[in-house]
């Protein structure tokens, strides 16, 4: 292990040999990790690494079956999360809950509100500390707006401003940015450094390795649950990273392979619906990649979701291989051999409680029953094949889907669409919360489906990965399509510039 | 057996377990039980329970209700009666009752499909207003004359056993409902609606579709079984069938479906029927009164509600010790 300096400042936060078992699985194996004061640390490692039992041991969830942790050197045993956050730790989530109906400083104070005579609650008192925290994050939140309509990143700052009123000195952070815009990244980083500035120790959680790159100084990787490296991460690259991370040298990220575009596949004229997005029209051809780029909220997942036929359209006409959709029919949309994966996995995705199986015979009712009833041997030959093809890992291919970690889960409903064998694959968000091994993996597959003749519509909101799969970019800025951009002249700025809706 | 009813059919095993215990005592120690004229009397005022409990599992297995069911029966008698009284012919009458029955469901369906509602809210207005329409459709007479052949069949036995004559069409009902849920793509689709609408939606199943089928199929065996019932106690009342419902859910609950749909199998449904109706038996045969019987069926809804619960929650208990490892992307919220 390295350390800052052998005389530097001492470790506020310490894991010595942490082991934790549930059952048969060994979640964690000998673990040790440092927190210094004043440092950002990042904790990488793939889906299934043991980050989450590692985060809820340090929060006090989880108690280590070995092993210690050290407080200011000296051991601790969390019996509960009150135990570490009276320790000063604190964990700030991907999606915080507040209290809707709340200020934001009543939020902050919940249970513990600064009190006047005959025990009423002091609201000048609340206002003052709360906008104090504010000025000590640097960011601009007005104390008495209500919790309700304030965005993800607004309410991480709120639950990371309560850490501070706790006195926290480790934060944790799980994933802050997965739903936040660029700008809400850059802001959320503006706080973290000002927070180590004062000294305190942020743990910080991304699949998104340029984020590590871009706000941490040193970094801890796990892999199947053990240890594998704590290290700065000066003079590291990407590439070091994801080898410590996945075990083995990765192939490439974005694997595009270059295809002749053949007919229009799939054909959008003039959609519109009221109020959401206007006028949109695009095409896409026969092994294309098409990227649908914007900003979260400009229209794509809602353009996504009328040309499906999930939700009606106003105006405008869609095409599937040269038969017209029926507006909000999914069932004519699939017939004609269109497919969606959508952005909600766990929601719009899976049915959790079933079946593996289940799940990928949900797209194929219709089409493999044998006189009239489900074909069960079809539905298992089909599932297990595409278990198969996408390398997915499970037990029993009878367990529930909710037994599977997200990037296991994400397969099952790409298996579930490629199952029904279709000529346009719209995909949306496909690799959010997925760690890089199986991010690569959906790459390759996407990449393979076009060469094979299948049209790809691809909305994400990862950048790098609209620049490396797509063959021309989309994008759309306050619900209409403000630019297309051929895959030549596709950089991060002539995109953001049609996002934001600044001039290209 | 499948996997997703896997918790179900433990729960549909405990209940046909406890149906076989309480014959076995009740056939043992319980005077009168067993004679074959109680039988039959058990198994002919289970029928009716019965017969809506079959569209009313695949309804709750999509997460929907229907609490009109027994109102929709007494409706369905209460014209019976007033159209004999009219002198027109039974074999006129019964379709006619059948497709009114299809037009109650085809309401109640509509109101929750087309405009959103919540199929509680629906159906308990239903409930009074169908019976409402059934007193004034019929006032407060009763029609005992209908054509012997008819009364007989809805009371005789099959030859020299105990079971009812209705028994043979109710077995082949069973049958439908039973390869309806648990082997046709309608079915398999019924489930992934009550587990996860969205999900179903998004996976091209027609989930209003689905639900307003399921509500007509209920008020037409509704209607069918409101016939059966004019018949079997020789009687077209406005008032017939008041408070089946309670039973049918109550039922359908005990054998294992979940209230939030998504779980449960047919024969835990008809295993909970006829562990009801034997209580009800039991209970009549030493005397215990009416009321109190509404009680009992009060409390075992309550217990059938939770019991699939507690069981599960064990098991969820259980199975998080051994996969809690598994990785969580949206943790709960830390404080407060």
């Amino acid at each position: 292990m390295t350390h800052p300096s052998d005389t530097g400042p001492a470790p506020v936060l310490a894991l010595r040999d942490i082991s934790k078992s549930f059952g048969a699985v060994r979640a964690l194996r000998n673990v040790s990790l440092e927190l210094f004061p004043g440092e950002v640390h990042a904790l990488a490692g793939e889906n299934g690494a043991g980050k989450s039992t590692l985060i809820k041991t340090l929060a006090g969830v989880h108690r280590p079956d070995a092993g210690q942790v050290l407080l200011d050197g000296e051991p601790v045993v969390f019996h509960g999360p009150g135990d570490a956050r009276d320790a000063g730790i604190a964990v700030i989530y991907q999606e915080p809950t507040l209290f809707p109906d709340l200020s934001i400083a009543e939020n902050i104070f919940m249970g513990r509100q600064p009190r006047r005579a005959i025990g009423r609650i002091d609201h000048k008192a609340t206002h003052e500390a709360t906008a104090g925290l504010m000025r000590r994050l640097g960011v601009e939140l007005d104390p008495d707006r209500p919790a309700r309509g304030l965005s993800i990143a607004d309410q991480q700052i709120v639950e990371i401003a309560k850490a501070l009123s706790f006195d926290a000195r480790v934060l944790i952070m799980d994933e802050p940015t997965a739903a936040l815009t660029g700008s809400e990244v850059a802001r959320l980083f503006g706080v973290v450094r000002t927070l180590r500035e004062q000294g305190a120790a942020v743990l910080f959680i991304s699949h998104r390795l340029e984020e590590i790159f871009e706000i941490c100084q040193r970094v801890t990787t796990l892999r199947d649950g053990a240890w594998i490296a704590s290290e700065p991460l000066d003079g590291m690259t990407e590439d070091d990273l994801v080898r410590r991370m996945v075990g083995r040298d990765l192939d490439e990220l974005y694997p595009k392979q270059d295809v002749t575009p053949g007919e229009v596949a799939l054909s959008v004229r003039r959609l519109t619906r009221e109020g959401v997005f206007t006028d949109v029209s695009f095409e896409v051809r026969c092994g294309e990649i098409v990227g649908l780029a914007g900003l979260v909220g400009a229209g794509r997942t809602e353009v996504a979701r009328a040309v499906f036929g999930v939700d009606r359209w106003d105006a405008g006409e869609v095409e599937v291989g040269g038969r017209k959709l029926t507006n909000g029919a999914p069932s004519t949309a699939m017939a004609a051999g269109l497919a969606l994966v959508p952005e909600d996995r766990r929601a719009q995705g899976l049915v959790m409680d079933m079946s593996i199986e289940r799940n990928i015979g949900l797209t194929g009712l219709r089409t493999t029953r044998r006189a009239g009833l489900v074909d069960r041997g079809a539905e298992r030959s089909r599932s297990l094949d595409w278990a198969v093809k996408l390398q997915v890992k499970y037990a029993r291919i009878a367990d529930a889907v909710s037994t599977l970690s997200g990037g296991n889960q994400q397969k099952v409903v790409l298996a579930k669409w490629l199952a029904t064998g279709p000529k346009v694959l719209i995909v949306d968000e496909p690799t959010r919360g997925i760690d890089v091994g199986t991010k690569a993996e959906v790459h390759r597959l996407l990449s393979q489906l076009a060469a094979d003749g299948v049209a790809v519509l691809m909305i994400s909101s990862d950048l790098p990965e609209i620049l490396g799969m797509a063959d021309r970019v989309l994008v759309m800025h306050e619900g209409r399509l403000t630019a297309e951009i051929p895959r030549t002249d596709a950089t991060e700025e002539t995109v953001m510039a049609a996002a934001t809706g600044r001039a290209a | 057996m499948p996997e997703s009813l896997s918790r179900a059919v433990r729960w549909d095993t405990v209940v046909g377990a406890l149906l076989v215990v309480v014959l076995l005592f009740s056939l043992g120690f319980v005077d009168g039980f067993g004679n074959s004229l109680n039988l039959s009397f058990l198994i002919g005022n289970t029928l009716p329970i019965a017969l809506i409990a079959l569209p009313m599992t695949l309804l709750v297995v999509a997460g929907e209700i229907d609490l009109s069911v027994a109102s929709t029966a007494g409706l369905s008698g209460a014209v019976m009666g007033a159209l004999w009284n009219q002198g027109m012919t039974i074999e006129t009458i019964i379709p006619l009752c059948l497709v009114l029955g299809a037009v109650c469901g085809l309401v109640n369906g509509l109101l929750v499909t087309r405009l959103g509602l919540p199929s509680l809210a629906v159906t308990i207005g239903t409930l009074a207003a169908y019976r409402g329409i059934a007193q004034i459709v019929l006032g407060s007479d009763a029609v005992t004359d209908f054509p012997t052949q008819y009364l007989d069949f809805a009371a005789g036995r099959l030859g020299d056993t105990f079971l009812p004559q209705a028994f043979l069409p109710f077995l082949v009902l069973l049958a439908i409902a039973v390869v309806t849920l648990h082997a046709t793509p309608f079915g398999r689709s019924l489930f992934a609606i009550g587990a996860a609408e969205e999900a179903a939606r998004f996976a091209g199943i027609r989930v209003k579709r689905h639900k307003l089928i399921l509500f007509v199929a209920t008020g037409l065996m509704s209607a069918l079984t409101g016939v059966f019932w004019a018949l079997h106690y020789a009687s077209a009342r406005y008032d017939n069938a008041t408070g089946l419902e309670l039973s049918v859910v109550a039922a359908v609950l005990l054998g294992g479906i979940d209230f939030d749909g998504g779980k449960g199998t047919l024969g835990g449904a008809v295993a909970g029927v006829f562990l009801l109706g034997a209580l009800q038996n039991v209970m009549s045969l030493v005397n215990v009164s009416a009321q109190s019987q509404i009680v009992v069926t009060g409390v075992l809804l309550v217990i059938s509600v939770l019991g699939p619960r507690v069981a599960r929650q064990i098991e969820v208990a259980r199975a998080g010790r051994r996969a809690a490892s598994a990785p969580v992307s949206k943790a709960p919220a830390p404080t407060s």
